[in-house]
């Protein structure tokens, strides 16, 4: 696998002006990472299971990484994982929750459900960009993926 | 400025290698990082850890971690049997654990996080490169991450 870069970098939000505060802090942090941008749970489900109009793995690429969000229309997060770690079997995918819900409750649930790890969101442009660059230190320089 | 890592987190080192044990333990001292470590020397005695048997019973001296860095190949039970474990008993599976083996086949990565490991790191071939990956296990796991309650 190429280590070189992250990749791409899926992210779970239901929230615009999140997505172009992410998409700059990977740039300001020199990360070469591709974001695919998804606003719900569905979306995220058919994106990673490449159903229309998330057909063309070219434009689509499986991600390196889910960052996602727990409150989100249609399918919330714990759907979601739910559904990456049973119903697909997508054991290997890191996820990421990303949230600003602090709630032990929702935290164990969380990772009960088979997330990777689970991120308060950080309320500043500064925190931002150190949460993007211990994620590219810690996934790109350290962790191990198959093949 | 970067923020600080303030709450010390527990870590519960599963492994044989003693000598390897004393390396991590040496380079979080040496770097001040926030990390607190209990070890063990097998699977057996990490289930017995983590559930509070034998010599674990008492959790003043042995305080439930916060996470787990565990070696794959280990006598008696082994890190993927200590995974099995984990990952079925209820109040348990939430635990985050970190698989730090000195094998990179993609056969023990794959086995790993199909049975529920968070993440899979290899052993650094040198002090300079432990000392580098626990900063950023430290980091990565004590800056932003929560870790869930276990009972």
């Amino acid at each position: 696998m190429d280590m070189k870069k992250l990749e791409h970098i899926l992210l779970a939000k239901d929230n615009e002006d999140y997505a172009l505060l992410f998409e700059r802090a990977l740039k300001a942090a020199g990360v070469e990472a591709r974001l695919n941008v998804v606003s719900d749970g569905q979306e995220a489900v058919d994106y990673l299971t490449g159903t229309d109009p998330f057909s063309d793995r070219t434009k689509h690429p499986f991600p390196k990484l889910l960052l996602l969000d727990l409150k989100m229309p249609r399918m919330d997060g714990f759907e979601v994982l739910s559904a990456v770690r049973q119903r697909l079997g997508f054991t290997q995918l890191p996820v990421i929750v990303l949230t600003h819900s602090d709630n032990p409750a929702d935290v164990r649930r969380a990772y009960e459900l088979g997330a990777t790890s689970y991120f308060r969101k950080p309320d500043s442009l500064e925190g931002l960009d150190e949460m993007i660059h211990v994620l590219h230190a810690y996934w790109l320089k350290f962790n191990h993926f198959p093949e | 400025m970067p923020a600080k890592v303030t709450s010390q987190v527990s870590i519960l080192v599963a492994d044989d290698d003693a000598q390897d044990t004393m390396l991590v333990r040496l380079a979080v001292e040496r770097a001040s990082l926030g990390l607190k470590l209990q070890s063990v020397k097998d699977g057996e005695e990490a289930i017995n850890y983590l559930m509070g048997r034998a010599d674990f019973a008492n959790r003043h001296t042995h305080p439930f971690p916060s996470m787990m860095l565990l070696d794959l190949k280990m006598p008696r039970l082994s890190g993927f049997d200590v995974l099995d474990f984990v990952r079925r008993q209820p109040g348990l599976k939430q635990l985050p654990i970190v698989i730090f083996s000195s094998s990179d086949d993609p056969k023990d990565i794959r086995r790993a996080y199909d049975a529920g490991a968070n993440s899979y790191l290899c052993k650094p071939h040198s002090n300079g490169d432990l000392a580098e990956l626990l900063k950023a296990l430290e980091e990565y796991w004590c800056k932003f991450n929560q870790f869930p309650a276990c009972d």
